[in-house]
């Protein structure tokens, strides 16, 4: 009746997980009470979890991230005090099965449900405001990507209450992830929460490439683009190509391990080597995914503070459209080691060191923008530059690990986590949370306490050298990565001072949420009643914040390369607004449960799956089609948005820049 | 704001007639919705090209068991790729009737694309079945297992192409030949036009380099 599914699968004996779960199991329940008490239930359903309008689902996704980001960094935290205290004769307070279990999580976490969240809901939320119109291609699927997304988020966590999560890290490598020696649920909770959420992953790349492809305002050709939209759209290009391949070696290895299929292992003739193959061609551009947005996240801020236009516009394109061309060139560098010759590792590694090339024109590119501006150090800004600094030191450890030989050296040791840790946490972290600090008064109509901003990123600045750069030399002395008991006791001083980094990042991302807290207490003081708190140069700034559900009264008509700016500097220099536009009511789509709906039947079919309960599972496939067949049904598919209401939006709009013409001033 | 552009050019309507780029504003439903969907299918035939490299690298892994030329016979598989294209054929028939809203042709052509499905569907499971039960099934090895896949994953498109058919059927049926409905019908069959394209790749790659002698 419940497959392999018992009473025993919940760790009762394990303090650590049973008593972690049980308090967030405290915490949702208190949540869902406080929300049925004051009542919020049907303002969270017809607002937020049934909204198909781009803003609220980027906002969704980014709240999705940063509870993703404690869970990650609470395993981050784990292994950091097991490698302190397991030093030695001590044996440390984590047994091997269960570290294998958080070093696991905390990657395939901190990439899946962290940084990809993060990235795409900050695309979610911006690119139809930089292109001047008022929602994706596809609104209803965009709000599916979400809900399946948050549904393999969902099942990775559920391993933590009910069974285990895989012990493989976070690539899941066969043959050590194949039944034979991992027989347990855990690969099979990893396995089946990516492939959920890999479809949602994909979906949302078909949106924002129709998008940006064929849904523009008038005017904006692909030159005038800006660069944060041309990164989304190398981006959303990436995953098109690269994420069904995982989803295809996702699928062969679950073919493995259900029905005993001979893919990737040992006998039968099976061939690991082609999964590492296989993966890498998805885990190479994933690594683009997530960096290419948060070098867009970047361009932005380094323009909009800088007070010019970004240096190098054309070359900052064909940077970005040549490192998503490379990028597929170079996977075979994961695995130097596998024995495929040296011809092959000489054209791969040359390959490697290529794709340094266009990222250093990019890195010029910034600092030319900086250079002759008006620089303002806005938290932003900050982040520029400690990204700047931290990525080409990480980017050079690339280098370096891109020459096979040195690979064969360092290669699975504390050197590569730490280069990868260097350039995720350099380019991506630092990059979405300029992105949140840069996007926020948008979003809601004021900004983050900037005092408090500088702290943060400091706290993440300093404790990222701290906690990282001590890897960098353990590796150097012989240190393999995922090591749960460390037998040198002269590493110890290196492994303290790796302690101390992630204690200080903890208070980063303690104060992140106390950040938050304060700037929502004390909002009064900082309104953004303009919509261009930043004295911004792309269209996000021309509408109001919070923007309106139709982004644009009139969708703007776009001259020059900088749509925002070219306006804003017309409307300075003849002191009026152009000429108030005719309005006319505006179609939007409606809402729709369909997402959440067609999550819950997925992650009852991944649970069911995940625990041999087949009954469950053809359930949860029948009910999946029922609600696509039930909503391709309807009839109803836009609501209208009255002329008077646009107008009366815009008048205020306009109202607010009249006002502000003779004396237009920036926060600064 | 030239007079022009002052009609709200929202997602839902209003369509321009420049070179499709989407320069002058955004495009109408009826690009963007083909258009976001083939983008899927392409995605899809990204799926099917790891699926292929998979079988390309296994296809000697026979770990003792029987090959490529043991198993293979090229008429069954004439027949049933005979199928499969006449399917696609009439699948387009069927889009034209659709296009001169003539209610009974389209059914009848989407029955008849049905039927020759089905058929290509039987013979492939009636093969599977054959295959499982002389002892070369997917488990035996890991040749079988990316044969068994590869075709396996084009066989369960076709079942869901199927399952999307009938659902075209009923619609068409219930609402007529409303805008949304005509383009899903177009999405239906450039995914079952995709279907053939993957299966040519299969004839070739699989059974007809596979008897090679």
């Amino acid at each position: 009746m419940f497959g392999r599914l018992t009473w025993n699968s919940v760790p009762w004996n394990q303090p650590i997980p049973l008593i972690t779960s049980l308090v967030v199991l405290a915490a949702i329940v208190a949540v869902l009470v406080w929300i049925t008490i004051n009542k919020w239930w049907p303002y969270l359903w017809n607002e937020w979890i049934t909204s198909t309008d781009h803003k609220r689902i980027g906002v969704m996704y980014i709240v999705l991230a940063l509870v993703m980001l404690v869970r990650g960094f609470a395993d981050a935290l784990m292994m950091r005090a097991q490698q302190t205290i397991a030093v030695g004769a001590s044996q440390g307070y984590l047994p091997p099965e269960h570290y294998d279990q958080i070093f696991s999580a905390h990657g395939t976490i901190m990439i899946f449900f962290m940084a990809m969240p993060f990235i795409i809901g900050l695309i979610n939320f911006v690119v139809p405001l930089q292109l001047g119109v008022r929602d994706v291609a596809f609104p209803t699927m965009n709000n599916v990507s979400f809900w399946l997304t948050a549904s393999g988020a969902l099942l990775v966590n559920l391993s933590l209450f009910i069974g285990e999560f895989a012990r493989t890290g976070w690539l899941a490598f066969p043959p050590l992830s194949e039944k034979q020696f991992s027989p347990g649920v855990g690969v099979d909770y990893y396995l089946v929460a990516l492939q959920i959420a890999g479809v949602g992953t994909v979906l949302t790349a078909v949106n924002f490439v129709t998008t940006i492809l064929k849904i523009r305002a008038p005017g904006m050709s692909y030159m005038r683009m800006p660069i944060f939209t041309w990164t989304a759209l190398a981006a959303s290009l990436l995953i098109l190509a690269a994420f069904p391949v995982l989803t295809a070696t996702y699928a062969e290895l679950m073919l493995d391990r259900y029905l005993g299929f001979h893919f990737f292992t040992n006998d039968g003739g099976g061939n690991s080597m082609l999964y590492m193959n296989l993966i890498w061609v998805w885990g190479h551009p994933e690594v683009y995914i997530l960096a290419l947005p948060a070098f867009g996240i970047y361009s932005e801020i380094a323009a909009t503070f800088s007070g010019k236009p970004l240096f190098g516009y054309r070359s900052m394109v064909f940077a970005t459209l040549g490192i998503c061309i490379i990028s597929f060139m170079v996977w075979l560098h994961h695995f130097f080691t596998m024995g495929a010759g040296a011809d092959v590792n000489a054209v791969f590694g040359i390959a490697s060191m290529i794709i340094a090339v266009p990222t250093g024109v990019k890195i010029f590119n910034w600092m030319f923008t900086m250079y002759g501006g008006r620089v303002r150090f806005t938290t932003p800004m900050y982040y520029l530059i400690g990204f700047m600094i931290t990525f080409v030191l990480g980017g050079l450890t690339g280098v370096l690990l891109a020459i096979p030989p040195v690979d064969f050296i360092v290669h699975n040791s504390l050197f590569l986590v730490a280069h990868f840790h260097n350039v995720i946490i350099g380019a991506v972290v630092f990059g979405v949370m300029a992105g949140y600090t840069y996007w926020f008064p948008k979003a809601f109509g004021f900004t983050l306490d900037e005092r408090l901003g500088k702290i943060i990123f400091w706290c993440w600045f300093i404790g990222f050298y701290l906690a990282w750069f001590p890897e960098y030399a353990l590796g150097f002395m012989g240190a393999t990565r995922r090591l749960q008991h460390i037998a040198d006791p002269s590493w110890q001083p290196y492994l303290d001072v790796a302690m101390v980094g992630a204690v200080v990042i903890l208070a980063g991302i303690v104060l992140t949420v106390w950040q938050l807290i304060y700037s929502i207490r004390t909002r009064d003081r900082r309104l953004d009643l303009t919509g261009d708190p930043w004295d911004g140069r792309t269209l996000e700034w021309l509408t109001l914040s919070p923007p309106p559900h139709f982004n644009f009264a009139v969708l703007p008509d776009v001259h020059g390369e900088e749509a925002y700016w070219t306006r804003k500097q017309t409307a300075l220099r003849e002191e009026r607004l152009i000429e108030e536009p005719r309005f006319e009511p505006i179609e939007m789509p409606v809402n729709t449960p369909t997402g959440v709906i067609c999550a819950f039947f997925a992650s009852l079919c991944g649970f069911a799956v995940i625990w041999y309960i087949w009954w469950l599972a053809i359930l949860g496939l029948i009910g999946a089609f029922a609600v696509l067949v039930w909503y391709a049904w309807r009839d109803e598919h836009e609501h209208i948005i009255p002329a008077e209401e646009v107008a009366r939006l815009e008048r205020e709009r306009r109202r607010i820049r009249s006002e502000l013409l003779g004396d237009w001033k920036p926060v600064t | 704001m030239t007079a022009s552009e002052a009609p709200a050019i929202g997602l839902t309507h209003g369509s321009s007639e420049d070179t499709g780029l989407g320069n002058r504003g955004p495009q109408s439903k009826s690009i963007v919705v083909p258009y976001g969907f083939w983008l899927f299918v392409l995605s899809d035939m990204v799926l099917f090209s790891a699926l292929f490299a998979s079988y390309a690298s296994l296809a000697r892994a026979t770990a003792g068991g029987p090959g490529t030329l043991q198993l293979f016979d090229r008429t069954t598989v004439a027949v049933e790729t005979i199928a499969l294209l006449l399917s696609s054929f009439v699948c387009g028939l069927a889009m034209v009737a659709a296009k001169r809203r003539n209610l009974w042709w389209t059914e009848a052509w989407l029955v008849v694309t049905a039927i020759l499905g089905l058929v290509f569907l039987f013979i492939e499971l009636r093969e599977f079945g054959h295959m499982i039960s002389i002892g070369a099934g997917p488990q035996r090895s890991a040749f079988l297992s990316s044969f068994f896949t590869l075709v396996g994953c084009h066989g369960a498109h076709v079942t869901a192409g199927l399952m999307w058919i009938g659902t075209m059927m009923a619609q068409v049926w219930a609402k007529g030949f409303q805008p949304h409905i005509t383009r899903r019908l177009l999405c239906l069959s450039i995914f079952w036009h995709a279907l053939d394209i993957i299966w040519v790749a299969i004839f070739t790659i699989v059974y007809l380099i596979g008897t090679l002698p």
